[in-house]
């Protein structure tokens, strides 16, 4: 289809006027400064998440020890005396998890990606709708402060893990966070959930509207492609997160019994009847699995992006790759139950469950060896922005594999609620999602700024964090199967367990030594924007459309008209060609194929 | 310990601040766009990239010899082997997989790094190659699905009948072992019931009877508060609405207590159950039915040496059943630990203390175990300390 509506702006020829302030960097409703928004938000709110996870690795080190800096963060009533609160402990825990999945990889990945590439790669002069482009930004604002705002409450922010299951986030007198701190969550969540539809519906909507001329379906970058499958499920899968927390807010407030029944709880009978926790966790893991693929899918397709780029090959086997985006986009939706499967739920399920999870295995597979494939014969630059799409792809191995695993309902029995989910998840999202994150971020930097970040930072920002990285979460893996549980304040109660003493201590200095490579990144971030070197229009000889807009940004993205697309863009180290790229726009020549020949 | 860490950190910071200054220095020396990545550059990852592979093999290899002996033991349960057996079958699967990708992904890196003179090989697809890579691992984890669906049913199907019934209740922040009496039926219980000298809510007729004195005490007391305070006052108004909740109590208690009066044999079936803490007993090679129950929030049953966990859900009733095969001082030998002993610990996140909610299992042989089990109190022997005046009501019944 390639139908165009040309958006009612005036701005197409590009002509600058005077902007005041408020409308350029506030209240923009133009996509590239949204996008940086995003951005900065996202990166503020994962380096507080990241300062908690140091903060309660210190107690899982060195259990019981006095550290100032916990005093210093938190203060006499969370950490007398030094020594972190096991109350505390489980809130840290918990907004970690809530921000990193989240505000970091949620909000930050999907909402800078998505805003600054789709109108860029699709040739469109901006979103369909700018207004609600702005409003999904500034609902994230608002959700954020909102959460940072929990923090502060008397008793504690919300502690029931970043999975808030009832009854423990529904009573207070179950836990201190689950007053108003919890009450603060669910506020901010709400307004996150709004966020994110906003920016979905405007994602498809743009897609499937406003591509150029000549930009059918097929010829979309595999970033697009997965940007647009993510806002699909997070369309379909946010609503239901959002009815889960409503009908927990009235269970909250109102008396009502969603989720609970027969509690006996601080010497009170409870007189709600007839609830079940059953129906919150079905409801939360609706949107928490296919979640999980929201961040995954545009890692994916940033990964993709940035390995054919760097590698001057076409990404191998393009149909397989956007298969698989539809294959793991459709899949996501029904495996949520793995989460589950020794909750009580009918053990059929378990079965049914065990049996599409692993399906997904498939069309994962599929990316990696395509991957990988994609560098076997080509013609490898290591930009910052390549190495970390090569970490990524490792890091999606190692805890996609370990996803199979846990996918086999028997085998979860032993390792549910261990350290073995915390290692694979965190190296699915903390490593793979974030290493492609921070590659996309240097990869379109020049395009975001119109400066590139330092190289040789770059450089040694990888190394530290994949290095310590795999030095944090792999030895994970052996606490888990050896029965360690998650969200424990201390293991010294168990002797079974004093053998993984100091093996916590290695997993905590590695962590130290990555959060603190983390401010190398921030450092470059910052310095680069402003005194980075000049970027050229195109600085990695990139076939994409968003390298033909001029460097500095102009509202409609290109002077002058849209431009007409003729082929795919995986056209590197074409057999032919003087150049080793084809940028999408070049016009075919007599007999060439628009894409991968012979289709 | 924390001057240790701060002159790390310090260190650290130091160290990167000056790092930083050098690069800045040297870039504007050699003057390379941070665009372009200069040969030496480009052959200096790639070699890294090989030793990256070698050096995670060896961290991998590393952990393994080191921390592998601390994994668990042996399974101490008939279905904890079948499922090792399945988890060891997956490993062989997973690791080849992982080794072979990581080798050829690290591989690939270094090994077409842009070379001069050698241009990348335009090759967009290949149909069989790309079928072969989606079929195998789909046969793969086809088999991989069937075995792994096919112990899940063992273990979850074909409940014994003959099964020791055990109730587990959880609560924060303890466990109670509760064992049938002699008639071998674990007696009925009702949250509604739950007091100091009944703490699992045990439905027997002199529960019930003790908690409507108990009710009616509290009411007493609270009308006794009301025609002391001013009229209107909040104080009068939080009373008056302490006394609706009191009634809508008791209400539900003599509606419950009439509704088993239908079935006179549930009042007989608890007092002779027996509720055990902090440590219970189990017969070795019997299948066990545990019945899993929660007083507040979600908490679950993890006994990691039999391979069992399941959650404890207020307002449900869950249940696991195992049969343990190895007792404690055969695992004592086998560890080669005389401490060792089999845990039950809480394994969702339920509160403050959740990372200290545990229960020590000892498993023994039939002998022993009945030996034991004779010797724990009955409920109702626990009860006998009860109010005067419920005694006198119950003698009256």
């Amino acid at each position: 289809m390639e139908a165009q509506l040309e958006t009612a702006t005036h701005h197409d020829e590009g002509h600058h006027h005077p902007e005041p302030f408020i409308t350029k960097y506030l209240f923009s409703q133009d996509h590239k400064m949204i996008a940086k928004q995003f951005l900065i938000t996202g990166t503020m709110m994962a380096f507080v998440g990241m300062i908690m996870s140091l903060l309660f690795r210190l107690q899982l080190a060195w259990p019981g020890e006095s550290f100032g800096i916990l005093n210093f963060f938190l203060g006499d009533k969370w950490a007398p005396e030094g020594v972190l609160d096991p109350n505390m402990y489980l809130a840290l825990v918990t907004i970690h998890g809530t921000i990193m999945v989240f505000f970091l990889l949620t909000a930050g990945l999907s909402g800078t990606f998505a805003n600054l590439l789709i109108p860029l790669q699709i040739g469109a002069r901006d979103m369909a709708s700018g207004l609600i482009n702005m409003l999904s930004y500034w609902f994230f604002f608002l959700s954020s402060a909102i959460m940072i705002m929990s923090l502060y409450v008397e008793a504690g922010p919300a502690s029931a893990g970043w999975t808030i299951y009832p009854p423990l986030s529904a009573l207070p007198q179950a836990i201190p966070g689950s007053g108003t701190g919890m009450t603060l969550w669910l506020v901010s969540m709400s307004l996150f959930i709004v966020s994110s539809l906003l920016g979905g519906l405007n994602y498809i909507v743009t897609i499937i509207n406003l591509r150029t001329k000549g930009m059918k379906m097929t010829r979309l970058p595999l970033s697009i492609w997965a940007l647009f499958v993510t806002a699909i499920l997070g369309v379909l899968s946010f609503p239901v997160l959002l009815s889960a927390v409503l009908l927990l807010i009235f269970d909250r407030t109102f008396g009502t019994s969603f989720y609970l029944s027969d509690i006996y709880i601080a010497g009170e009978a409870l007189d709600a009847t007839g609830g079940s926790p059953l129906l919150f966790q079905h409801l939360f893991w609706f949107l928490g699995h296919p979640e999980v693929y929201i961040i995954l899918l545009p890692a994916l397709g940033i990964t993709s992006e940035v390995i054919s780029t760097n590698s001057r090959k076409p990404i191998f086997g393009y149909r397989a790759m956007v298969g698989s985006i539809l294959a793991i986009g459709f899949l996501s939706f029904i495996v949520w139950a793995h989460h589950m499967y020794i909750t009580g739920m009918n053990p059929f399920l378990g079965a049914v469950f065990t049996f599409t999870t692993l399906l997904i295995a498939i069309p994962s597979a599929v990316k990696v060896f395509n991957y990988i494939t994609t560098l076997w014969k080509g013609s490898i630059r290591f930009t910052p922005a390549m190495v970390f799409a090569i970490g990524m792809v490792s890091t999606f191995i190692t805890g996609g594999v370990t996803g199979i695993i846990l996918a086999d309902a028997a085998l979860d029995i032993n390792l549910h609620d261990t350290y073995f989910v915390v290692a694979h998840f965190h190296i699915v999202m903390g490593l793979s999602a974030v290493l492609a994150m921070f590659a996309g971020v240097y990869h379109w930097y020049p395009k975001m700024f119109g400066t590139l970040l330092n190289k040789k930072l770059g450089y040694l920002h990888f190394w530290l964090t994949f290095i310590s990285a795999y030095g944090v979460f792999f030895p994970q893996h052996f606490q888990g199967l050896a029965g360690v549980p998650r969200r424990y304040y201390s293991y010294t109660e168990y002797p079974l367990f004093a053998d993984f003493a100091d093996l916590s201590v290695l997993v905590t200095i590695f962590a130290i030594i990555g959060g603190l490579a983390q401010f190398i990144f921030l450092y470059n971030f910052v310095y680069s924007m402003f005194r980075g070197q000049k970027s050229p229009q195109n600085p990695w000889q990139s076939n994409t459309l968003e390298w033909t807009t001029p460097v500095k940004h102009i509202h409609g993205n290109w002077p002058g008209e849209l431009p007409t697309v003729h082929r795919w863009p995986y056209d590197y180290s074409k057999p032919g060609k003087d150049q080793d790229f084809v940028p999408q726009t070049v016009p075919l020549e007599e007999g060439e194929s628009d894409g991968e020949s012979g289709h | 310990m924390n001057i240790l860490l701060a002159v790390v950190v310090v260190l650290g910071i130091i160290t990167f601040t000056q790092l930083i200054r050098v690069f800045e220095l040297t870039k504007s020396l050699n003057g390379t766009k941070d665009n372009e990545v200069t040969v030496k550059e480009n052959n200096g990852i790639a070699n890294g990239f090989m030793l990256y592979l070698i050096g995670y093999f060896a961290f991998f290899i590393w952990l393994v010899w080191k921390y592998g002996p601390f994994l668990l033991p042996e399974a101490a349960s008939v279905h904890g082997e079948k499922i090792d057996l399945l988890m060891n079958f997956n490993w062989v699967i997973i690791i080849t997989a992982f080794a072979i990708t990581h080798i050829l992904l690290f591989y690939f890196a270094y090994r077409y790094r842009r070379t001069k003179g050698i241009k990348a090989d335009f090759v967009t697809h290949n149909e069989k190659l790309e079928l072969v890579w989606t079929t195998v691992p789909a046969i793969v984890l086809a088999i991989v699905i069937i075995y792994g669906i096919s112990t899940w049913n063992d273990i979850m199907r074909d409940e014994p009948e003959d099964a020791l019934t055990i109730e587990l209740y959880a609560k924060q922040f303890d466990w109670t072992a509760r064992y049938a009496g002699e008639d071998g039926v674990l007696g009925k219980s009702n949250y509604r019931l739950i007091s100091g000298t009944n703490p699992m809510g045990l439905v027997t007729l002199e529960t019930i009877v003790e908690k409507l004195a108990e009710l009616d005490k509290k009411k007493a007391k609270y009308e006794l508060k009301l025609s002391n305070a001013e009229p209107n006052g909040t104080i009068a108004e939080n009373t008056k609405e302490k006394i609706r909740k009191v009634d809508k109590h008791l209400a539900k208690v003599v509606a419950y207590q009439k509704e088993l009066e239908m079935d006179n044999n549930v009042f007989l079936t608890g007092n002779d159950d027996k509720p055990v803490k902090v440590e219970f007993h189990l017969p070795v090679n019997k299948p066990v039915k545990f019945f899993i129950r929660s007083q507040d929030v979600i908490h679950s049953v993890f006994m990691p040496h039999f391979r069992a966990q399941m959650n404890a859900v207020p307002g449900m009733l869950t249940s696991f059943y195992f049969t343990p095969n190895k007792t404690t001082d055969e695992m004592r030998i086998i560890t080669k630990n005389p401490e060792f002993d089999y845990l039950l610990l809480c394994n969702k996140i339920c509160g403050a203390a959740h990372y200290n909610m545990q229960m020590n299992i000892i498993v023994e042989s039939e002998e022993k175990y009945n030996a034991w089990l004779k010797e724990q109190p009955a409920f109702y022997a626990e009860e006998a300390s009860a109010d005067e005046e419920v005694k006198e009501i119950v003698a009256s019944n």
